[in-house]
């Protein structure tokens, strides 16, 4: 598909960003502090996704962005252009920002046919602005024919199913070419099959455009296969920012670690360090692990290992290295494209995930292996 | 200004879940108390319609009432209960009250039984002719009450009644009188139970049918599950029934006017009547007793909301959207049957035959062969030649359209600024939309000559002081429509125009506006039929010139042109039947609400 839609360069500071609510409670003292210092910056073209559980602030993030919030503190800036900041006593109105923005709901307006869905922006223009209709249409078609939609262009809005209204919204909010795509979990009202083809669409598409995007979403397979950037958020503050592959294979925080991805996370003590090298005591024997931080010998610490990444074998084993224990399997699940075992060690259980040819059954005595590089080391 | 803005406490806190609350900036109104932009600010066209939207509000509803207050406690002079004085030791007081009590109580108890066994029936058994029971329900939309009355006098008069005549052979002349509590309390009743029907219908359709079907399984008997599971599930809503059917019996001015006054049998609004009608007017007396409905009144309907708060939360048993098989009536069947049609016939068939028969008469006589073969259109011919009746047709329709009309787009601009903003005062001008409902058409209708007649516009005794009465009636049950579609347009819909860069009003005239259309359609068609139909407020307003329907029914029932009245109601009750099908079809949603 073409860049046929052009789309101004936007990169996107979001600079200690407060925005407080009253507490439902009705208590006058009682303020919620929703979004709590929240810095953001964006490359023009790059995919950021906010994610996090629900009420962690990333939706009340973006909508302050949108303008459709009024943030207490801070400054929001696209490009040159500063769209909010307590400082300088600016805050553009929504209608004024320019941005556009897909809802959960997508918001397609039933009253209207797909076309004049999507020419609502340009309709919206006042004064020196003010688009000819021809212009109009042609704006509108071009944007629907970047979502393959241009051939519905006159049956109503409701007509279209789901995965359409979706490319509709979007059609919507990139007709207007903005500097910055704001999109509030749009994938959450699909279903699982066509979430995942809508992905690799939304992927393609934002790529192809260029368009600077912000993405909320709580869903961290979405987060991870969609990103460029990934800030994970939790009681309104940014808990870590960076790659997928960082977010995934480098948590800095035991709400990362869990929040991203299935973790085992086991609770121990510093035994002896050498270098980026740790090694670890826990209840259930110990562990050797990396992490770029100072640790101090006697420091509590969690160990963060994906299930993927430990090995199971067969029968006891002949050393006593860290990383090294023996357990018995537990339980067994079939998932099809693998098989997770859970392993007894002592009282405590450690999820493993392998493939699907590799079966133990029930009580089998079995020994587990933790790679070094991928247990990480995290403040207790 | 913009400086001062930053030091301010934070705006537009919207609480997690709530609908979020977007638009024209509402958190401006609190800056512009400081500032030096203020005037530029208040004069964003956004803010100016909203505030010339509660200013509306406030001064078509609070003007009347406290003009009445002035009017009934202040003598001139000073500060008084003179008139309450005056109006309580009237003779007959005891009897009057004792007069309103039954009549009330009497015709709440007789519609709250019929319209709620009808309900049930429709919803929950497995009775045939259901869509009968429907179309009983639209009667009292197009039959308006002054009409039924008088159908009723046709047939239950001691003098002249078509069934007094049949009766006369076995139990002598004038065995039942109409003119009688009795027969009040059997008018008003039978009028008011389709409502009763239709409230009642709502609250069994959203009661969860398989909390029934349990008790069935648990070896209850049909009677003792209605008993025992049903009503008690019903009785929130059961009682805001009733409390409304009690303050409409209070409020109702047709029936003991019609039936009471001509034998003496006094109610507070006939009294309110009464004052009025001596000369001079003892406005200040009529206040006295319009005060006292006024209190009774507001009781009754603050009581009734807060009975439906409560029965919403009961509501929260409702089930899943199946359809429930529906009772067996079993060997009961033709009995409830038989009862079905005859309650049809009594109360539809009847009143509606008489009325056709009486309009196709050149005088008003008892039916016989002589007078079945005597009919003619001369009635209708008349009508059309009758400038007072062709006055009064055309005066109905310019005021109820253009108060509807108005009304509609009022209360739009208020819902969306209580269900949308967060402005300071959206609550008080909630309830403000909700105050006409206490106030009784009587009542509006002397406030209003309070206002104009001390007021300096010159508008006592025009059209529009008519339409000033048609308007503030309207205000609660447009507002009702209104915020109950708003509710459902979802907050994106909006604010996904607002990103796309459109301004307050072109969202509100291309989103919102078109998205409440259907909603404010159903409650523009509602509100012209029953300002079609309205009698109280209008007959203290009118002056000659300007009568409007239902006045002109009260004037010809008053020169005794009976025949006439048949044809002209008739002709009214057409008009109305288009309006109420064109709502049908249009798939509008008329009829369940307050009165």
């Amino acid at each position: 598909m073409s860049t046929q839609v052009t789309v101004k360069d936007g990169r996107l500071a979001v600079e200690g960003l407060v925005k407080t609510f009253k507490s439902s409670k009705g208590e006058a003292e009682d303020v919620v502090r929703a979004v709590d210092d929240v810095s953001l910056s964006v490359e023009p073209g790059r995919l950021l996704t906010l994610l996090g559980p629900s009420g962690c602030g990333k939706t009340t993030t973006l909508r302050c962005v949108a303008g459709l919030e009024h943030p207490n503190q801070g400054e929001i800036a696209v490009g040159e252009r500063v769209l909010f900041s307590s400082s300088k006593g600016v805050r553009l109105p929504a209608n004024q920002r320019g941005l556009g923005m897909v809802f959960q709901s997508y918001a397609i307006w039933p009253h209207m046919n797909v076309r004049k869905n999507v020419s609502f922006p340009l309709r919206a223009r006042r004064g020196k602005d003010r688009l000819s209709r021809k212009e109009i249409t042609e704006r509108a078609d071009r944007a629907l024919a970047v979502v393959q939609l241009d051939h519905l262009a006159t049956r109503p809005a409701t007509d279209l199913s789901g995965g359409q209204q979706q490319r509709l919204a979007l059609a919507r909010a990139l007709v207007m070419q903005p500097p910055l795509l704001l999109l509030d979990e749009p994938l959450s009202n699909l279903d699982a099959k066509l979430r995942e083809d809508m992905r690799f669409e939304l992927k393609r598409l934002q790529r192809d455009l260029g368009v600077t995007t912000v993405y909320v979403t709580h869903d961290q397979v979405e987060a991870l296969a969609m990103s460029d950037v990934i800030a994970v958020m939790s009681n309104g503050k940014v808990e870590q920012m960076g790659r997928p592959t960082d977010i995934y294979n480098n948590p800095r925080s035991r709400f990362v670690a869990d929040f991203v991805g299935t973790t085992n996370l086991i609770a121990g003590e510093v035994e002896s360090r050498e270098g980026d090298r740790y090694v670890v005591t826990t209840p259930q024997g110990r562990l050797a692990a990396r992490s770029p931080g100072d640790l101090a010998t006697g420091a509590q610490v969690i160990v963060s290992v994906r299930p993927e990444h430990i090995q199971v074998a067969e029968g006891e084993a002949s050393t006593s290295a860290p990383g090294v224990w023996n357990g018995t399997i537990a339980n067994r699940a079939f998932l099809g494209d693998a098989v997770d075992h859970l392993v007894s060690v002592g009282d405590f259980t450690v999820r493993t995930r392998c493939n699907p040819s590799i079966r133990f059954s029930r009580d089998s005595a079995v020994h587990l292996t933790f790679p070094s590089e991928h247990c990480s080391l995290l403040p207790a | 200004m913009t400086e001062t803005l930053q030091q301010l406490p934070p705006v537009g806190p919207t609480e997690p879940g709530e609908p979020p609350r977007i638009g024209p900036d509402p958190a401006r109104w609190r800056r512009v108390r400081i500032g030096s932009g203020m005037l530029r600010n208040l004069l964003r066209p956004s803010n100016l319609i909203v505030l010339v939207c509660v200013l509306l509000v406030a001064y078509f509803v609070l003007v009347p009432l406290l003009y009445l207050l002035y009017g009934t406690f202040y003598d001139g002079r000073t500060i008084t209960f003179r008139f309450f004085e005056e109006a309580y030791s009237a003779v007959g007081l005891t009897e009057m009250w004792r007069n309103t009590l039954m009549y009330a109580i009497g015709s709440t108890v007789l519609s709250v039984t019929i319209g709620t066994t009808l309900a049930y029936l429709t919803v929950r058994t497995d009775i045939p002719f259901k869509g009968l029971i429907f179309a009983t329900a639209l009667i009292p939309l197009v039959v308006p009450g002054i009409l039924n009355t008088i159908a009723w006098i046709f047939l239950l008069s001691p003098r002249i009644g078509i069934i007094n005549s049949w009766l006369e052979p076995i139990f002598g002349a004038g065995a039942i009188n109409i003119y009688s509590i009795g027969g009040m309390i059997f008018v008003e009743g039978l009028g008011s139970t389709p409502l009763v029907f239709l409230l009642m219908y709502a609250a069994f359709r959203s009661m969860d049918p398989a909390l029934e079907e349990s008790a069935l399984m648990s070896g209850a008997s049909l009677w003792r599950t209605v008993r025992t599971v049903t009503l008690p599930l019903v009785r929130p809503a059961l009682y805001t029934c009733a409390l409304i059917m009690l303050v409409s019996g209070l409020e109702s001015f047709e029936v003991p006017a019609l039936l009471g006054i001509p034998v003496n049998e006094w109610v507070l609004t006939s009294r309110i009547w009464e004052a009025l009608g001596h000369f001079p007017p003892r406005t200040g007396e009529a206040g006295a007793i319009a005060t006292t409905l006024l209190v009774i009144a507001a009781a009754g309907v603050l009581w009734q909301s807060r009975l439906q708060r409560k029965s919403r939360a009961f509501q929260t048993v409702s089930g899943k959207g199946f359809r429930p098989r529906p009772m067996e009536l079993g060997k009961a069947k033709p009995f409830v049957l038989t009862g079905l049609l005859l309650y049809f016939a009594i109360a539809v068939v009847l009143p509606l035959l008489t009325l056709i028969y009486a309009s196709l008469q050149p005088y008003y006589q008892v039916p016989s062969r002589a007078s079945l073969s005597a009919l003619t259109l001369d009635n209708y011919r008349d009508l059309v030649s009758d400038g007072p009746s062709v006055n009064a047709i055309v005066n109905s329709f310019s005021l109820s359209l253009t108060a509807a009309t108005c009304v509609m787009f009022l209360v739009a601009v208020v819902a969306w600024v209580v269900i949308r903003t967060n402005l300071f005062g959206r609550n008080i001008l909630d309830s403000l939309t909700f105050l006409p409902l206490m106030i009784p058409g009587l009542v509006l209708g002397v406030s209003l000559l309070y206002v104009y007649l001390r007021f300096p516009l010159p508008i006592y005794a025009t059209w529009w002081i008519l339409l000033i009465a048609y308007f503030t009636k309207s205000i609660p049950i447009g507002m009702r429509y209104a915020s109950a579609s708003m509710y459902q347009i979802g907050g994106e819909l909006e604010e996904s125009a607002n990103t796309s860069g459109a301004t307050w009003w072109q969202t509100f005239r291309w989103v919102t506006l078109p998205l409440l259309f259907p909603g404010l359609l159903g409650g523009w068609i509602y509100l012209v039929v029953g300002l079609i139909r309205e009698l109280s407020a209008s007959l203290l307003l009118y002056s000659p010139g300007n009568e409007v329907i239902s006045v002109r029914i009260w004037e010809m029932w008053s020169d005794g042109s009976f025949t006439e009245i048949a044809a002209f109601g008739m002709v009214m009750v057409g008009v109305l039947m288009v309006l109420v099908l064109i709502a049908r079809k249009l798939g509008a949603n008329i009829g369940v609400g307050l009165k």
